[in-house]
């Protein structure tokens, strides 16, 4: 039988739109001249910052410039981290 | 006085010139006075285009440093009425010449010719500097993949740092059935990626191969596609308001049929 979903183009993802989304990733980059080593320098500060206070997975933390939708469907750029913790630190005055 | 109109993509090989060669012809054909500039110095490439690579006895160095006359190193196209060429030098280098001479040189041919049209080299160093010095508006030139709309991306960028605001997209070689498949970005998908005003949108056309073989602007050929939009352009450049071509439209009910037929054909595989 036909797979009735790909004969009328759907439920595959068509190259365009891959490329398509490519592109706006890597034109965010290119527009705001920022380059991965520029980022891997925000990167290492913040895990210095964070690290004063909590202990977070260094290797998983990810940082990038996304996309954002907005309601007027226009797209702003945000400096997105993800930043996995371990473990809070217990810094006495902080606490209660 | 005219308009001085660099034709501009970054990357290389998108079709500048079969661009810069068929929206002069066309203009031309119109009844404008028109000069083509080659400003690949080095590379020339838009008089084999033309096919007046025969007829160079001067170039654009000899101009800006004052061997010929201006009028010496013009060619004139004996095709098209009001048509010239100034072809690049091809033995120097881009540093041949300067950006404020290319300003000057520009100045002076906007008092002979309605419209300058200047071929600009592929990159964005001097060459590319150069070609942009005496421009009043840009067009650019990109077909529909992620390198190239890069590129012209890019490219946009440096016109405005320029002072070349709103530069005009030719999408060009687009192909209707890649585009169909989803295979191919389409003409909404590119202009909202670059967010610039859209001028033309040239279909994928082998008569522009066969046109370049023998030296003749696509503009001649009746029957071709390439040749069509090309005229559609360069009357969109004189203010008249065209619409764009519906690629969709030139399939008729057979080639409908046929490209449903050879679907199935294709899935039984």
């Amino acid at each position: 039988m036909i797979d009735l979903f790909k004969f009328f183009g759907k439920g595959e993802s068509k190259s365009k739109d891959i490329a398509k989304e490519r592109l706006k990733l890597v034109l965010i980059h290119d527009r705001a001249n920022i380059s991965p080593k520029f980022l891997d320098m925000i990167k290492d500060d913040i895990i210095k910052v964070i690290s004063s206070y909590m202990e977070i997975e260094e290797a998983d933390l990810d940082i990038r410039l996304s996309r954002i939708p907005q309601d007027d469907d226009t797209y702003s750029t945000a400096l997105v981290a993800n930043i996995p913790i371990k473990r809070v630190k217990n810094i006495g005055p902080n606490r209660g | 006085m005219g308009e001085v109109i660099v034709i501009t993509s970054g990357k290389g090989g998108v079709g500048k010139t079969t661009t810069t060669a068929n929206i002069g012809a066309a203009l031309a054909l119109s009844g404008k006075k028109v000069v083509l500039v080659d400003a690949d110095i080095g590379l020339r490439n838009l008089d084999v285009v033309m096919g007046l690579e025969n007829r160079i006895v001067y170039d654009l160095v000899d101009v800006v440093e004052k061997v010929c006359r201006l009028k010496q190193a013009l060619i004139k196209d004996k095709r098209f009425e009001g048509l010239y060429l100034l072809p690049a030098a091809q033995t120097k280098d881009k540093t041949a010449v300067s950006p404020q001479q290319m300003q000057e040189l520009c100045e002076q041919l906007k008092e002979e010719f309605d419209y300058v049209l200047i071929d600009c080299p592929a990159g964005i160093e001097q060459g590319f500097k150069n070609a942009i010095a005496g421009a009043d508006s840009a067009i650019v030139v990109t077909v529909p993949e992620v390198s190239a709309v890069r590129d012209a991306d890019r490219i946009i960028g440096l016109l405005a740092a320029n002072d070349l605001m709103d530069p005009k997209l030719i999408i060009n070689r687009i192909r209707i059935d890649m585009v169909r498949r989803g295979d191919m970005m389409n003409i909404d998908d590119t202009i909202d990626i670059l967010g610039v005003d859209l001028l033309g949108v040239v279909p994928d056309d082998e008569k522009v191969v066969i046109s370049t073989n023998k030296g003749e602007p696509a503009v001649l050929d009746e029957d071709s596609l390439a040749g069509q939009a090309y005229r559609n352009i360069a009357r969109r450049l004189m203010g008249e308001n065209v619409p764009i071509m519906d690629l969709d439209m030139d399939e008729g009910f057979l080639a409908k049929l046929k490209r449903w037929f050879s679907m199935g054909k294709k899935r039984s595989y």
